[in-house]
């Protein structure tokens, strides 16, 4: 009996489903995921027990100041009956300053402390100013440090994970030489496709998965300000990095073929992870560099996490992220054109690293 | 019985500068064991990758029962390299499942194919075990199942029976023949001469890229017998080196092989001995595999 062969879509589901299955049944693929799914997860709760929970300062505070010191929100207030009290109780500890009214002070009030003059009591009683702001209100530095920072991080852990993954795949079936048996079965693209896809669909759901969990994170923490301020550079940066992904799988897919054993993977892959490297610490160190930042966002390698990033500070037109987009989907394309061929002339040669010239010349 | 024929015709193909094939053409012949032998280098396996489609000739071409191969074709071949090859970290049932849902099978047919396949190679007990953990012997057969599993209707097996005990090359031998059996053309190198002399019914001897001899075992065999002659006499066999038109290839006390320019020659050296003493043995020398080898590649 003979069987047809499976359409070349069903051919390359069925080898993405391999590469998936074989990586959900890997304990390293898992912990790891777990371990950054907990690690985003923490540095948001952290964050906010950081951030809001601080304690108040604790006073004690005699009649009318009472009121006053509770209507400004920032201290923990015990109201006492007497001077004398109150005294004590920073005496002994218990609080840490204690407040009375006084109408000989310009300020109405006297602040007891023990022995140094407690500062952010003294802050919380004085009335501010009234400010307003001429320009556009300014992003929180630091969570700007925290979202380039993480932008750049996600791309570059994923993509270097990945990589490597599908590298590893690509060695493996050449070194134990099941390749022979695989191209002697589907087209050499098929096989190129199945792998990119099954990688790529992981790595984009981890990148899903983790956005998720910091959205999550985000509101049961009731930072929902933070979110709505980084949720339109989120959502781009999933989508840059599905395109990107793709390009980046080609590149780490085509120079594993060049290579037959595990041992010489290194050497093949530096090009591809210095390409990955770039938008990683180009993203850290010119946040604050318009001009940088905006090449980044339109270099397809970069653009992942340039143009989220750009988004995130308000500095991007709306075309600019569409414009860039194209210009990644576009490259991918060629990506793929291109590392398929040196794929499929680099599976058959073992021994040494295939040279790059040769792995083009012929189909 | 319903044979197919798989036919290679003018093939060339040079990597680089190097001419690895020469105008290579030879036919399998469906229901029939084809031995293929040649030494290494010779191009055995850049053909059998040819014959696969896993590399493209520079001319020439290779058809089946007439027709040339097309890309959908691939799942009519069953192949098992010479390197061996399967995924060390998948579980040999599993592994053959995938291979055959590959070919086109559904999940149902491969693994009732696989099933039956590792029984017949007596691979049941392992089918759960990851193939990394198999022995070398019943990685070989995990193989030989890889190349079976969806049921082609063309064998080509490079080195199918190197690195197996004598049991195991039973139960890989009988797998093959039942294909053979039924009309399948079954194409294997060997190295191991024996192997092939006693389980092949047709021969391709290759060297240098040119294919020397091809046909049936026998046919092969008479073809170089024509000439060659045995003789096992009591006394002395010495006097043979001086008959005219007689040129002695072995000699041991009454032994010797000779081969002679006529067969009227062989007639008169015959009655020559029957008249110096008795003659055990006087026949015609069936040349070993080995021999018609080293000859054709010469």
């Amino acid at each position: 009996m003979t069987y047809t062969s499976p359409s070349a879509p069903a051919a390359t589901w069925l080898i993405a489903e391999r590469e998936i299955r074989m990586r959900l049944r890997s304990k390293a693929f898992v912990i790891s995921t777990i371990v950054l799914m907990a690690a985003v997860l923490g540095s948001i709760v952290i964050g906010n027990l950081l951030g809001s929970n601080a304690d108040l300062t604790k006073v004690a505070a005699v009649g009318t100041a009472a009121e006053y010191a509770e209507s400004t929100k920032a201290l923990d207030v015990t109201k006492v009956d007497g001077l004398d009290e109150a005294k004590q109780m920073v005496i002994d500890g218990d609080v840490d300053a204690a407040i009375v009214a006084n109408a000989d002070s310009p300020s109405g009030y006297t602040v007891y402390g023990l022995d140094q003059t407690p500062g952010d009591v003294v802050s919380a009683m004085s009335l501010p100013p009234t400010v307003e702001l001429l320009g556009e209100p300014g992003q929180n530095p630091f969570l700007i440090y925290l979202v380039s920072f993480g932008f750049g991080l996600l791309f570059f852990i994923s993509a270097l994970t990945f990589g490597q993954i599908i590298a590893q795949s690509v060695v493996e079936e050449k070194q134990t030489r099941i390749v022979e048996i695989l191209m002697a079965t589907v087209p050499v693209r098929v096989l190129l496709a199945g792998k990119i896809i099954g990688n790529s669909l992981l790595a984009f759901g981890q990148i899903v998965a983790l956005a998720a969990v910091a959205g999550i994170g985000l509101l049961a923490t009731g930072q929902d300000l933070i979110l709505a301020e980084i949720g339109p550079s989120l959502v781009w940066f999933i989508v840059f990095f599905a395109f990107g992904f793709l390009m980046l799988a080609a590149l780490y897919a085509a120079a594993a073929a060049l290579v037959s054993r595990t041992e010489d993977l290194g050497s093949a892959l530096t090009p591809v992870t210095m390409l990955v490297m770039i938008p990683y610490f180009g993203v850290i160190f010119f946040k604050d560099n318009d001009l940088v930042l905006t090449i980044m966002s339109y270099v397809p390698f970069a653009a992942p996490v340039g143009m989220p990033m750009r988004v995130f500070l308000g500095t991007a037109e709306w075309w600019e992220p569409l414009l860039s987009l194209g210009i990644l989907i576009v490259t991918t394309g060629a990506t793929i054109v291109v590392g398929s061929r040196i794929y499929a002339n680099g599976l058959l040669r073992m021994g040494g690293q295939v040279k790059l010239k040769d792995a083009l010349a012929r189909s | 019985m319903n044979s197919t024929l798989l036919e290679v015709h003018n093939v060339t193909r040079s990597y680089g500068s190097r001419a690895v094939l020469k105008d290579v053409s030879f036919a399998v012949r469906g229901g029939r064991m084809t031995g293929f032998v040649g030494s290494n280098g010779a191009g055995k396996t850049t053909t059998m990758r040819v014959i696969l489609g896993v590399l493209a000739p520079d001319s020439g071409s290779v058809t089946l029962d007439g027709s040339p191969l097309g890309e959908g074709d691939r799942t009519r071949f069953g192949y098992m390299p010479e390197e061996r090859g399967l995924y060390p970290k998948m579980k040999v049932a599993e592994q053959l499942v995938y291979l055959g849902r590959l070919h086109g099978m559904s999940t149902e047919q491969a693994k009732a194919s696989a099933d039956s396949l590792l029984e017949r190679l007596g691979l049941t007990e392992r089918a759960d075990t990851l193939v990394e953990a198999l022995s070398l012997g019943n990685q070989q057969r995990a193989q030989i199942a890889a190349a079976l599993v969806h049921e082609p209707e063309v064998l080509v097996l490079d080195e199918p029976f190197s690195g197996l005990d004598p049991l195991a090359v039973e139960a890989v031998l009988a797998v093959l023949k039942d294909r053979a059996d039924a009309g399948v053309p079954v194409l294997f190198s060997s190295h191991q001469l024996d192997i092939v002399e006693r389980l092949c019914d047709d021969l391709v001897v290759i060297a240098d890229g040119e294919i020397r001899a091809s046909g049936s075992r026998e046919h092969l065999r008479s073809e170089h017998a024509k000439d060659r002659y045995e003789l096992q006499l009591d006394g002395d066999a010495g006097w043979l080196r001086s008959e005219t038109g007689v040129e002695v290839l072995e000699f041991a006390a009454g032994y010797a092989l000779f081969e002679v320019d006529s067969p009227a020659t062989a007639q008169r050296v015959l009655k020559s001995a029957l008249a110096k003493s008795p003659v055990q043995r006087f026949s015609p020398a069936q040349p070993s595999l080995a021999t018609i080898f080293k000859e054709v590649i010469k």
